[in-house]
């Protein structure tokens, strides 16, 4: 019963999202307030609705009903609770779900918090996110539907897959959609500044703070989505240029641009055309992640041949939003005026140099994740782009956009001193110096590459520490002073810091890991001894376990430290899931400091157990510093400008207070 | 990430993610030529395989192959002979990073000519905008709202 209410609620949604997407467009047109209103309650509706179809196939889940054809595919009985529950969304339909209702609630969102937009923009803005939901929603319904009934009713379901029952689960999904999702919103206010005519500083301010909630949510997303690889995949790996990967990297790389030609338009109302095409594409490639993902193209152009009904369902979505955005855009671009003027070298200079490598990198990850697929299509041979290719572009355009970093912020807008920038930042080049002389002579293998990439990591982070100290006045005014200014210094100067700080401590982490990382593979006997970074690990046994729906093997190890102390034990097992009959490896796992030793079993050998230990120095930096990332764009958030109303709301205080 | 994402994505996985790859007994006695060999195995592509290296994947061919790999270093070739030898029997789908060759000029060529492209660009609008900009001037109302203004103060 309850499975027929969500599948209903899922219809009407369906209903609402049409009226969404018409009512409030035909209001905008004619002028009328009675008909643009008409999209705020039916934009709250529609997401309650899907919030109630999302309810019930949860409840499905956690109740094991089978006689769910979805919950039959992707769930077991046996299962943990927690992993009943997000299991709904670890399968294609129910993630489909959880994708729409994140986009419904963006929309209910503007709603709610969009009061005092100009009547015709919020209109315009809700229809527009109301297309988007139609088309899923459409989606879901005539291709992927989640409810639809298994009969007779089997007696257990099929388990989900084993890699996948973990708390990762829990987390990274949501958070990769809330950032993918979450562009949906840029793009609804750039279609709809397209649709009026009309765009100005107040539209620049609107934007940027729904951008950067989905880059906060993407960078979150994206660097538990690596973590998650590294320590259940069991190989050590965080980051493998896989084109799944490159479909949540291609709208993060986008929308960091987005972030920042947002600024500039903000601030001094330029870069106004190209602001609305970003946020246009940056949707877009949300789009194409999902085509990308959803559709089996990835497998092979063939697979997408032999089963297109999904595939082409989203390719049309995906070719009427993205064509339809960018003909609005060939046809309106031209209404739109230029803004101020500036000279190339400030900090609308800097931007642009900024927005042009980071559409640069978009690119090129962009056509070597599609390369293979276009030359499959046209000319039936098969290629692979990998890894090696995307280190070799990609890395060598990233090098001076984060070298360029420290200096954007220094330089005033619209003429900047570049001379000037270069000494304040001085101090924080003699240390980076020091850096590297100190890494080079000292660490143990550090190669040239190792010492230069580690300073550029502190480049970044001593940049940023500059910024703050020279706005400041740190050396210049008092110390009294210096802290009143620091006080009254906005927060987004702090997340502008705190966001490129962080960059550097992800960089620290990738280099240390990349150049510095001890592997040993060894054959390994009960008391037999390894060492990997100074930590000596002695194979003790192998013990069966039984978990809930899983068995394992685990081996055990005594760890020693470098200066001979007991650190307890290590465990590291390999796992059967018997509902599936897949094994899995999970890896033992211990943190020192920054740094990890990791300890992973393969096989059983007559010779004994074959045993993969990597000391990987400073590892952990690489997701702590894009949580520094994230934090830094909360910061930038909670900044008074931009929580939009505060100033009309002050503004009419005053003026109520003067009257 | 590949598995877990694949899996989180396509609900298409295979095995092949288990966690050891490299077995001890593969492993070569030379240092420099276990090292040469590791970096040769991560540019191969596995060929059963979801854009995996040799190096990363435990699937029977990808364990040929290094085996392979490795025969061919220590009867003396070199990197740019292994893989030779390698893409002659296997074609060019092994290579993780493409030739640059015709079919793939637009795969090498795309970075280039949009970081060209988008400067050239970028500098000429930037030109063209303050030369226009700087000889216009203000207009006739301009020049007259500004006229009044400057009246009203003095």
């Amino acid at each position: 019963m309850t499975v027929e209410l969500g599948h209903f609620a899922l219809v009407l949604a369906l209903a609402m999202a049409l009226v969404q997407s018409t009512v409030p467009l035909a209001g905008a047109q004619l002028k009328s307030l009675n008909l643009m209103r008409v999209g705020e309650p039916v934009a709250i509706t529609g997401f309650l609705l899907i919030l109630l179809a999302f309810g019930a196939l949860v409840q499905g889940y956690v109740t094991s009903d089978f006689s769910i054809l979805n919950v039959w595919e992707n769930s077991h009985s046996a299962k943990p609770m927690l992993f009943k529950i997000t299991g709904t969304w670890g399968n294609h339909e129910g993630s489909m779900l959880l994708w729409v209702l994140i986009l419904a609630f963006f929309g209910a969102l503007v709603a709610v918090f969009g009061r005092n937009l100009p009547p015709s923009l919020r209109a315009n803005v809700i229809a527009v996110q109301g297309m988007v939901a139609t088309a899923f929603l459409f989606f879901i319904l005539f291709t992927s539907n989640p409810f639809t009934r298994l009969i007779p009713t089997p007696i257990e379901g099929q388990d989900l897959n084993p890699i996948l029952q973990d708390i990762g689960l829990a987390v990274h999904p949501p958070l990769l959609y809330l950032g993918y999702v979450g562009f949906s919103i840029s793009f609804s206010f750039a279609v709809a500044a397209l649709i009026e005519g009309r765009i100005d500083a107040a539209w620049a301010r609107w934007v940027r703070p729904w951008t950067l909630v989905a880059w906060a949510f993407l960078t979150g997303g994206i660097a538990m989505g690596s973590y998650w690889a590294y320590y259940e995949l069991g190989w050590g790996g965080f980051w493998f240029w896989d084109p799944v990967e490159n479909a949540s990297f291609l709208p993060w790389l986008a929308g960091t641009a987005l972030l920042h030609s947002a600024i500039v338009m903000e601030k001094r109302s330029a870069l106004k055309i190209w602001t609305v095409l970003l946020a246009i594409l940056t949707f877009s490639l949300s789009l194409l992640g999902t085509f990308l993902v959803r559709s089996g193209v990835l497998t092979s152009v063939h697979a997408f041949a032999t089963d297109p009904a999904r595939g082409v369902f989203i390719l049309m979505i995906l070719l009427m939003f993205i064509g339809g955005s960018l003909a609005l855009f060939a046809l309106r671009a031209n209404s739109l005026t230029a803004g101020g003027l500036f000279h190339p070298i400030s900090r609308e200079g800097a931007l642009v140099l900024n927005n042009l490598l980071l559409s640069t990198c978009t690119a090129t990850v962009l056509i070597g994740t599609l390369y293979p697929l276009l030359v499959e299509a046209v000319t039936g041979e098969k290629i692979s782009v990998g890894a090696p290719f995307f280190n070799l572009t990609f890395v060598p355009l990233a090098i001076p956009l984060l070298l360029a970093v420290p200096f954007g912020p220094l330089l005033a807008w619209k003429r900047g001193d570049l001379m000037g920038a270069a000494q304040r930042l001085q101090a924080a080049f003699a240390i980076v110096v020091v850096v590297v002389l100190a890494v080079y002579f000292w660490v143990d293998k550090a190669s040239v590459v190792a010492a230069l990439g580690l300073g550029l990591g502190f480049w970044l982070i001593f940049g940023a520490i500059t910024d703050i100290a020279y706005k400041a006045g740190v050396g210049k005014a008092k110390v009294g002073v210096m802290f009143s200014r620091l006080r009254g210094l906005p927060l987004s100067v702090f997340g502008t810091a705190f966001a490129h700080a962080g960059i550097g401590v992800t960089v620290i982490g990738l280099v240390s890991v990349t150049t510095l990382e001890t592997e040993r593979i060894v054959l390994m006997q009960p008391t037999d001894v390894v060492e990997a970074g100074g930590y000596t690990l002695r194979f003790k046994d192998i013990t069966p376990f039984r978990g809930p729906n899983f068995t394992e093997d685990q081996a055990n190890f005594d760890l020693t430290g470098p200066d001979g102390r007991r650190l307890g034990e290590v465990m590291a097992a390999k796992r059967l899931y018997p509902a599936r009959g897949m094994p899995t490896t999970e890896a033992g796992i211990r943190t020192f400091g920054f740094s990890q030793l990791y300890v992973s079993i393969g096989e059983l050998t007559a010779n004994g157990l074959v045993v993969h230990v990597w000391w990987k120095p400073q590892v952990t930096l690489i997701w702590l510093g894009s949580l520094v990332m994230m934090f830094g764009g909360i910061l930038s958030l909670c900044d008074r400008r931009l929580r939009v109303g505060a100033p009309t709301r002050r503004k009419a205080a005053i003026a109520a207070a003067k009257g | 990430m590949r598995s877990i994402l694949l899996a989180v994505f396509l609900f298409a996985l295979s095995a092949g993610f288990a966690g050891a790859v490299v077995s001890p007994d593969e492993i070569l006695d030379d240092p420099a030529l276990e090292a040469r060999a590791r970096d040769l195995s991560a540019g191969l592509r596995c060929m059963v395989c979801q854009n995996q290296s040799i190096d990363d994947s435990d699937a029977e061919l990808a364990r040929d192959l290094r085996v392979l790999v490795r025969e061919r270093l220590v009867s003396g070739d070199t990197d740019a002979e292994v893989i030779e030898y390698v893409v002659s029997r296997y074609g060019e789908f092994v290579l993780l990073r493409p030739r640059l060759s015709a079919r793939n000029v637009m795969l090498w060529g795309t970075p280039l000519i949009v970081l060209v492209g988008g400067g050239l660009l970028a500098f000429t609008a930037l030109r063209r905008r303050s030369a226009t900009r700087a000889v216009a001037g203000l207009s006739p109302e301009e020049e007259a709202a500004l006229q009044k203004a400057l009246e009203k103060r003095g």
